[in-house]
């Protein structure tokens, strides 16, 4: 269990990530905690030649709020964010989802950037990252760019960051007023990762209805997708167990559900639908 | 191409050049001959490799042996001071935490990691922190008396302070 060889190069700067980035090419990887790419090079389902070690960059990793958003560096760990006391006043969706990553050594390790960027279609947290309607913050060679978390997860292990980016930062639009959060997950009971899990992030108005809801789904399908047709449900509406449940039933609405040896695409739809639920009602109680 | 690495391990700072891929968990058992730190999956599941780098419980089959470069790192030999056994091992050794003992290494490193961020865990919380080390043999119960064992010992220890 030991990669092929490669050569290793600690980057000191974001700059000179993205010139070795540019330099080497296809041949080059960005290495954060290495929790997915040590694996996959261990098995040699990866064979990169350079990697290019971003973790001795200084200053990316933080946990900032400026004006009404987090911003949160790519390099931040899972552990980082489920500890942060201010995460969970300001963003608990996050800390909720970082909590239920893995193990506490993958947490210790692990990167929220380097989760997004690797897009596991198991990952936890692509259906957070929809939900709380992200902007990815990429550095390339001509500059910066921003992706919404919605144009972010394009495909399974792929997203829209081009091969010769870096992601920077991660941009987390803070809720205002009565909101409520909650992520729910059916783990995988070997690996820990999600077979599903639901992102649910919503508001309510003075009368109690629902005035917005956000609704990530991961774990499901080749990548996160947003579950418009439970939102549309669910806005507008006093949010009791009914509403909850007929908008829990649309979670899946038009989406191809995955099948392996754990869970088959009727399972998961099932599964998708009772989770929906009950992270909806979680997010209804937590907005109270 | 190999890199320069230097690592200080239960105290003592080591300088090598090492092959990129080489993984922790080798560095620390074929190059410093620290093999109290087990292997049991090489996959990051098992937890047996775990050791502390920089404060942190990490899977040291799953870290670079140069992304510890600049680290400070304490493995199981690290864990007795002056002869004193760590409360966690003390723990393991009264309530009898371990059967044939290959998980022993990481389930205490774990376990420490545990008590420092939290003295005052519940039963439940226990186990959820050593959720990433497998034991064939314990069946947990006593892993987790010893845990509970090693708080109470802490707790009494900062009171005596
Ligand atoms: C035993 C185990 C259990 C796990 N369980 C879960 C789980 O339950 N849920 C879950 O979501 N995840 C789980 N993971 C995955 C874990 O969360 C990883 O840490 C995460 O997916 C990748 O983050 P990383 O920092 O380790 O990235 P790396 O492995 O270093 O990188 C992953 C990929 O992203 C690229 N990359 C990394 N950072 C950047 C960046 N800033 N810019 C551009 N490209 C970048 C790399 O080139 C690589 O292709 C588990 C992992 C292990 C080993
Ligand atoms: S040997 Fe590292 S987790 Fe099993
Ligand atoms: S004591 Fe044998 S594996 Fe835990």
């Amino acid at each position: 269990m030991i990669p092929t060889p490669f050569d290793y190069i600690a980057a000191k700067s974001l700059d000179e990530a993205v010139a070795l980035l540019g330099k080497h090419g296809e041949a080059a990887k960005i290495l954060a905690g290495g929790h997915s790419l040590v694996p996959a090079m261990k098995l040699r389902l990866a064979q990169p030649q350079v990697l290019i070690d971003i973790s001795r960059i200084k200053d990316l990793a933080y946990i900032r709020e400026e004006g009404n958003s987090l911003r949160v560096g790519a390099m931040t760990t899972h552990y980082a964010l489920e500890s942060s006391k201010r995460v969970r006043v300001v963003s608990p969706l996050l800390a909720e989802c970082a909590a239920a990553i893995g193990d506490v050594q993958v947490r210790n390790r692990g990167t929220i950037g380097g989760s997004v960027v690797h897009a596991d279609p198991a990952a936890d947290w692509p259906a957070a990252m929809i939900a709380l309607r992200v902007e990815m913050v990429c550095a390339g060679a001509k500059g910066e760019r921003v992706i919404k978390a919605d144009d972010f997860f394009v495909d399974l292990l792929t997203t829209a960051i081009a091969p010769g980016e870096v992601l920077r930062e991660i941009r987390i639009p803070l809720s205002q007023g009565r909101t409520g959060q909650s992520y729910k997950k059916v783990r995988h009971p070997a690996s820990g990762f999600a077979v599903v899990g639901v992102a649910v992030n919503l508001g309510l108005d003075a009368a109690g209805k629902c005035a917005n809801a956000s609704i990530g789904v991961t774990g499901a399908a080749a990548k996160a997708f947003r579950a418009g047709g439970a939102e549309a449900a669910l806005t507008g509406k006093p949010p009791d167990a009914a509403v909850a449940a007929a908008a829990a039933a649309k979670a899946a609405d038009r989406q191809d559900m995955n099948s392996d040896l754990y869970a088959s695409a009727e399972y998961r739809r099932h599964l998708v639908e009772v989770t929906a639920r009950r992270a909806v009602l979680a997010a209804v109680g937590a907005a109270k | 191409m190999k890199v320069p690495i230097q690592v200080t391990v239960n105290g003592k700072t080591h300088a090598h050049e090492v092959e990129p891929r080489v993984l922790l968990v080798h560095y620390l058992r074929d190059v410093l001959n620290l093999t109290g730190t087990h292997i049991g999956c090489e996959t990051s599941l098992c937890g047996a490799c775990t050791v502390m780098l920089d404060g942190q419980a990490v899977k040291s089959c799953t870290v670079l042996a140069a992304q510890a470069n600049g680290a400070h790192i304490t493995t199981i030999e690290g864990f007795a001071v002056n002869g004193r056994l760590h409360p966690v091992q003390e723990g393991f050794w009264e309530r009898h935490g371990l059967q044939c003992g290959y998980c022993t290494p990481g389930m205490i490193v774990a376990s420490a990691q545990l008590l420092e961020r939290n003295p005052d865990p519940t039963e439940a919380e226990i186990r959820m922190a050593i959720e990433g080390n497998l034991c064939r043999c314990t069946g947990y119960q006593h892993i987790v008396e010893a845990v509970q064992y090693a708080a109470r010992r802490m707790k009494g220890a900062a009171a005596a302070d």
